[in-house]
């Protein structure tokens, strides 16, 4: 990605240091993220999306500044993003064109057709898709971070868990496991306040997330989820401890679900004063945008930049796959294994 | 040549694999120190260290989650489930994310989950099941279930180099039951998905796999003996994929067919079998395809009720003597 100049490092009010071309490229997925996601509701609304579509309004600030703590790059730090967490999958390298195509169902989509969504995968840029079994992948994703340990590689896994997935048990055991085998595992744990209509009181009795990771033994801090440098700061802590061999770290992001668990959904079950404030005062690319101008960081000129680019890059991408093929039916048999390549064809499909 | 145990053939075949291949690991519940609840992987934390036979906390969906992620990453894992019966513990991970994985997101998952299953040992019935038709529905996993101490060995080692995930199943009745010779120094590799047959026959088929095949095998002895009836039993060895290439030819041999399966009948493996007889060779049959199975009930305790319970020989040889008069 082209960057803009250079320009001195600063420090951040929290402490973290980031370069500023750092701070604008966090920026840039910022915005690309949300920009994607406004594009793709235009696109569900003129029937293009196939199936539901998930927005991550309001939590962007969580994954992306998560993902962005992990080292990129081929055969780095691998994460598993959930459904809101769009952000963390275009900071791994990601693109747009590839979300775009997966909602739209395109024979092109990185698993042509086959999968939804952001459920999809590119080990070697260091991201996995889930499943919809939440839970599921704190298992896997140790099996990851076990495949590191036993190699001795200074890698890294990340994953995410939403409050609601904190109460399956493929959660537990998967964290256990972790912890056990002292793998070098980061676990993010989004409080976002529902579980498609769920509250966290009917979801579990403790208060915070990280109160359930102590129970494994596993280091656990809360952090404000909006606030993109805390959650940078605490990511980057967690995951460059799991590097030294010092085992799981979890770290629980207090944030707000915005929107409903899809499109479809009203969400006439929140309070409305509760998205009013969210929106006005807990906005985490406004609050970024704000401590970047205010600390004199950036300019509104470097923003409104990047900004323009996320546009065309959006409009390009789109552009380039809303009229593409959905997939041949025939292509619906290859693949379920290495050997047989295809499964048979029905013999009522011959007639 | 040297006499080896089912038991002992499979061990040899995991240690084989693990002396071959560095990406071999096992994991599992008491399978380090303990050596496995069974003995399967008696000596191999002390040969292989800990890293690479890994004890487990009881948690069968992280075992195969974590050989699935493991398994991603190019790693070759043989999870071990410390009784069958509880695999179904690992269900979702297995037929969701294990099963998929290939179609959905052309991942690479290559790994084993075993275990010992079956009955006739008196374990009730949470240490006597056998579980591959809740898994034969699932498109994505192999299901691999040998009888003989040779396939033991020769279908762990095709499992564990296998691309995709196998299921692996052992049974208990035979680990210590049955002994075979095999050649010292010969590399064994049974392939998955062909059967074999076990006895020739020219008047009915029976088609079995697991303890089951030992009992069939006696019932087919007792007939001959008996009434002068010849029955060809076929091994089916592998059960997904399945060898329909070997059953249709031995239904044209012998015209008549009895499938004889330990697990429960509805919704068992037999129903399978005869419907792809039905559809691929229905002209050829003398009479109709008919089962042997357990009953419909989970598996009692009692030496009378899991013996009533159960597929005995007799029960095969009335089945198969009525078969050849219809």
């Amino acid at each position: 990605m082209a960057l803009p100049a250079t320009r001195p490092t600063g420090a951040v009010p929290s402490g973290a240091v980031l370069s500023a071309d750092q701070l604008l490229e966090i920026y840039y997925y910022l915005r690309l993220t949300r920009t994607l996601e406004e594009r793709l509701v235009a696109l569900y609304r003129q029937t293009k999306v196939i199936g539901g579509l998930f927005r991550s309004l309001g939590q962007e600030g969580e994954s992306v500044a998560s993902a962005y703590a992990l080292e990129r790059g081929r055969h780095k730090d691998i994460l598993s993003p959930l459904i809101r967490n769009l952000g963390s999958l275009l900071v791994m390298g990601a693109q747009p064109i590839e979300i775009l195509r997966q909602y739209m169902a395109k024979a092109d989509s990185p698993t042509h057709g086959r999968e939804l969504n952001v459920h999809f995968n590119d080990l070697e840029k260091g991201y996995l898709g889930q499943i919809s079994h939440l839970g599921d992948m704190i298992p896997v994703m140790a099996g990851i971070a076990l495949s590191f340990k036993l190699r001795a590689e200074p890698r890294v896994g990340l994953v995410y868990i939403g409050d609601g997935g904190t109460s399956t048990g493929t959660f537990h055991e998967g964290l256990n496991l972790a912890a056990v085998q002292r793998l070098p595992l980061v676990v993010i744990g989004e409080y976002n306040y529902w579980a498609y209509s769920t509250p966290p009181e009917k979801q579990f009795a403790v208060k915070d997330l990280a109160e359930k990771a102590k129970g494994y033994g596993v280091p656990s801090v809360t952090v404000d989820g909006n606030d993109v440098f805390a959650v940078y700061e605490a990511t980057r802590f967690a995951v460059e401890r799991a590097r030294r061999g010092k085992g799981v770290h979890f770290i629980e992001v207090k944030t707000y679900r915005r929107k409903g668990h899809a499109e479809h959904d009203d969400q006439h079950y929140v309070p409305k004063t509760d998205l009013d404030h969210w929106a006005k005062e807990n906005d985490p690319v406004d609050r970024y945008t704000q401590r970047l101008l205010t600390a004199d960081l950036v300019t509104d000129g470097d923003l409104k930049d990047i900004d323009d680019r996320v546009r065309v890059e959006v409009d390009q991408a789109t552009d380039a796959c809303v009229n593409e093929s959905l997939p041949a039916p025939e292509s619906a048999l290859p693949g379920v294994y290495v050997d047989p390549p295809a499964a048979d064809k029905l013999w009522f499909k011959v007639l | 040549m040297a006499e080896v145990t089912f038991l002992e053939a499979l061990r040899q075949g995991i240690w084989e694999e693990m002396e071959r291949d560095e990406r071999v690991f096992i994991l599992g519940e008491d399978v380090g120190a303990y050596g496995g609840a069974f003995k399967v992987t008696d000596g191999f934390s002390k040969r292989f260290g800990e890293s690479r036979v890994i004890d487990t906390p009881i948690s069968e969906a992280a075992i195969v989650g974590a050989a699935a992620g493991a398994a991603h990453m190019g790693l070759r894992p043989v999870a071990e489930m410390q009784f069958i019966d509880f695999i179904s513990c690992a269900y979702d991970m297995l037929t969701n994310y294990v099963a998929t994985a290939r179609y959905r997101a052309g991942l690479s998952t290559p790994m084993v989950v075993r275990g010992p299953c079956g009955g006739y040992v008196r374990g009730g019935p949470f240490h006597s099941q056998n579980p591959e038709a809740a898994f034969l529905h699932t498109p994505g996993l192999k299901i691999v279930y040998p009888a003989t101490v040779r396939d033991a060995k020769g279908l762990i080692k095709s499992s564990i180099r296998d691309e995709d995930p196998v299921l692996y199943l052992e049974h208990k009745w035979l680990y210590r039951r049955i002994k075979e010779q095999l050649p010292e120094g010969e590399e064994i590799l049974t392939p998955i998905g062909q059967a074999r047959i076990a006895r020739e026959g020219k008047h009915l088929s029976i088609i079995s796999y697991g303890a089951t095949l030992w009992k069939s095998l006696e019932a087919a002895e007792q007939l001959e003996k008996a009434d002068g009836v010849s029955v060809e039993v076929l091994d089916l060895r592998t059960l997904l994929p399945m060898d329909d290439a070997a059953i249709v030819a031995t239904v044209k041999k012998t015209n008549k067919v009895l499938i004889v399966h330990e697990d429960t009948r509805t919704g068992g493996i037999a129903g399978e079998i005869a419907a792809r007889i039905n559809e691929q060779a229905f002209e050829w049959l003398d009479g109709p395809i008919m089962r042997v199975t357990a009953h419909d009930v989970p598996i009692p305790y009692a030496p009378t009720l899991e013996d009533f319970v159960l597929p005995q020989t007799d029960d095969i040889v009335k089945a198969a003597r009525w078969l050849a008069n219809y």
